[in-house]
């Protein structure tokens, strides 16, 4: 997410400039990208996301380097008198390097790389769709006023008021149905499902803040400038204002992600996720409870791997919105 | 940039004479509505920034808008430039009615009017690099100029005294003279007719104020650019106006040549204001005599009847209350709006 704080347009100068120039120009997108290098934990927070975000997209090939597979069984890795695994730690072998799920002796690691695939899938297109009508709708309430505010005001109120658990629980056998009759069958509507749920009840909270955001800088000169040059709505509201809101959106974009991690395991644990066998790292915690007393490592990997990356991406958020803030001193 | 004076009396043209006007104002009124707070919002008065001004303003000419904080010198120029909807009167631009254009029939009348803003921090988007700051107009008005954007910004930034070369950089390098100059640069770009200079130098240092006003000088002499030049500095008014307004709680009071308001000032409130300016000669100064207006500015919501300056002046009789004073000729060039006008007798002021 932060390197798109360097993407705000033509933020980065030719090079020919950079080197006749003894000080060269530079974006605030650049400058917060240079304290954000400076900041070690948000560095490590960062690489480490980068780390899971990759061996999720090559779970495939990795798992088969490793000749592990998440689907399929492996009797000789449980025991045959109740299905623990054979082995320290949940079954820690050469074949298994995290062990294996009690009862099936599914291979734990496989399972996490292809359950990062889907939380990850999850979190980020909601993430997306979330900003994305977030900006949208905060920009034009606080743009327009008047009336449009109120109304988009009010209609923010009236999806704030709603339950999610609830009505993500009790629209879920409905709506995954309407999904499968449209053709998305088993876990591709239940993972749209997933995505619209979360983003349908996340925007208004990104369209306060923008909104906000937008009604102090739509008072600012820049933008009368721009209408005196004849200026139409459309190139005020997305060239000069919302370059203006790139701050806020990366911040909050890191602050959502994680939660929707951890949401999308809540739904996956309450049963409205993906359909087994296929693993979520939710589906997976839920799994896990059930064993707890006799094999905790099975709750312990997916516990920890939820928790580095929720962690590593507040941490990325709070070290974000430090460094696209100009009071807190230059490099 | 030179730092010589510009001597005034050699810059003062006949005003108003000829050809018609570059911009012609009358009855222009900009009413802003109070109202209730909550769901359904009640208008239950309204303040009345602009309340009725009449003016002129003629083809490469300077006139100079001053009065004190709040009179709506600022609103009536935003007004005339239809980024404010006026509530009443007539806007006429090179002879052709804009009071009632919308935002899409301006775009094209866009490109001869342009607006110089008072804040140099907040009127250039610190998100955008100088570049395309200043090459916003083109990109806005979808104007190709010859040997392409870049080149033609390089030389709006040579000839506003900017190096060529800082086209990336952001605005936040900049310091403020050269910020006000990026804001000079993009509204000469369309070769404008008019522009609206909103307290173009009042942010800015002393010492570089003159560079700025020197610098919008020569172009006015290169470009043939009309100024309505809002202040309420009236040594910088003088230095680059040919006629000076002076407006009062949205009123004007009196419109004349540069120097006949300096020289000559008719109505109490331009004496009012000029007798505040200091004197540069500690011997003159001792003798120079302040006259004290009395009061603060009514609220321009509920503005007194008649004559508004009538509740400061120290001239008002009955009669102020009950009529409004009409602006009226004097002399020639030279209209006042108060019933008992000074007499046209010199008074010493700064020079």
């Amino acid at each position: 997410m932060t390197v798109s704080a360097q993407v705000t347009p033509g933020s980065v100068p030719p090079a020919a400039f950079e080197e006749q120039e003894a000080i060269a120009g530079r974006s605030l997108g650049q400058l917060a990208w240079m304290r954000l290098r400076r900041d070690k934990g948000a560095m490590t927070a960062m690489i480490t996301l980068i780390v899971i975000i990759a061996l999720a997209v090559f779970a495939p090939l990795i798992t088969r380097m490793l000749h592990i597979d998440p689907l399929s069984f492996d009797d000789k890795a449980v025991s045959q008198d109740g299905g623990l695994p054979i082995g320290p730690f949940g079954g820690m072998s050469l074949a298994h390097p995290l062990g294996v799920e009690p009862g099936t002796g599914r291979d734990n690691l496989a399972r996490l790389l292809y359950g990062a695939r889907v939380s990850l899938f999850i979190s980020f297109s909601a993430t997306i769709i979330t900003c994305t009508i977030g900006v949208l709708v905060g920009i034009v309430a606080g743009y327009r006023r008047g009336w449009v505010d109120g109304a988009l005001g009010r209609f923010m109120d009236i999806v704030l008021a709603f339950p999610l658990l609830l009505v993500a629980l009790s629209m879920a056998p409905v709506l995954t149905q309407r999904l499968q009759s449209m053709g998305l069958s088993g876990n591709g509507g239940r993972v749209l499902y997933l995505i619209l749920v979360i983003s349908i009840f996340g925007w208004p909270y990104l369209a306060r803040i923008v909104r906000g955001q937008v009604l102090s800088i739509r008072e600012r000169e820049f933008v009368e400038s721009a209408v005196s040059m004849g200026a139409g709505t459309s190139r005020i509201l997305f060239r000069e204002i919302l370059p203006n809101l790139w701050a806020p959106i990366l911040v909050y974009a890191t602050i959502v992600m994680p939660s929707y991690i951890a949401l999308e395991a809540s739904l996956s644990f309450l049963g409205v996720g993906v359909l087994p066998p296929t693993p979520t790292w939710g589906a997976m915690l839920a799994d896990s409870v059930r064993y707890f007393v006799v094999d905790p490592a099975f709750l312990f990997f997916p516990g920890a791997l939820l928790f580095i990356v929720v962690f590593a991406f507040n941490s990325l958020g709070d070290a974000v919105r430090d460094a696209l803030d100009p009071r807190t001193g230059r490099v | 940039m030179s730092e010589q004076e510009h001597a005034t009396s050699t810059k003062a043209r006949p005003a108003g004479s000829g050809a018609e006007p570059l911009l012609r104002v009358s009855h222009l009124q900009k009413h802003f509505p109070i109202t209730t707070s909550g769901l359904l919002r009640r208008t239950i008065g309204s303040v009345k920034a602009v309340d009725g001004i009449s003016l002129e303003v003629g083809r490469s000419e300077t006139l100079g808008l001053v009065g004190e904080s709040g009179c709506g010198k600022s609103t009536a120029g935003r007004t005339m430039l239809k980024l404010l909807e006026p509530t009443a009167g007539t806007i006429e631009f090179e002879g052709r009615d804009i009071t009632r254009l919308n935002r899409a029939q301006m775009v094209p009348m866009r490109r001869r009017m342009q607006m110089i803003f008072q804040d140099p921090y907040s009127s250039l988007n610190p998100r955008h690099t100088v570049g395309s700051i200043i090459g916003a107009p083109y990109a806005i008005q979808g104007v190709n100029p010859p040997g392409g954007v870049k080149a033609a910004v390089q030389s709006l930034m040579e000839r506003v005294g900017l190096n060529p070369e800082h086209y990336n950089r952001y605005p936040n390098e900049f310091s403020g003279g050269q910020r006000q100059r990026i804001g000079i640069a993009r509204a000469i770009a369309l070769h404008p007719k008019l522009i609206v200079c909103d307290e173009p130098v009042s942010a800015l240092d002393v010492s570089i104020q003159a560079q700025v006003l020197n610098l919008l000088e020569d172009l006015q002499q290169e470009f043939e650019i009309a100024y309505l030049f809002i202040a309420h500095d009236l040594s910088v008014v003088r230095h680059i106006s040919d006629r000076v307004a002076v407006m009062y709680l949205g009123h004007l009071a009196e419109v004349a040549d540069a120097d006949q308001i300096y020289l000559t000032p008719r109505h109490p409130y331009t004496l009012a204001l000029l007798s505040a300016v200091p004197i540069p000669d500690p011997i003159k100064e001792r003798k120079r005599k302040r006259i004290l207006v009395q009061g603060d500015l009514p609220s321009p919501s509920n503005p007194p009847s008649g004559c508004v300056f009538r509740t400061r002046c120290w001239k008002a009789q009955d009669i102020c209350a009950q009529q409004a004073p009409q602006l009226r000729e004097m002399q020639p060039g030279h209209r006042v709006a108060c019933h008992f006008p000074e007499e046209p007798k010199p008074v010493i002021l700064s020079s």
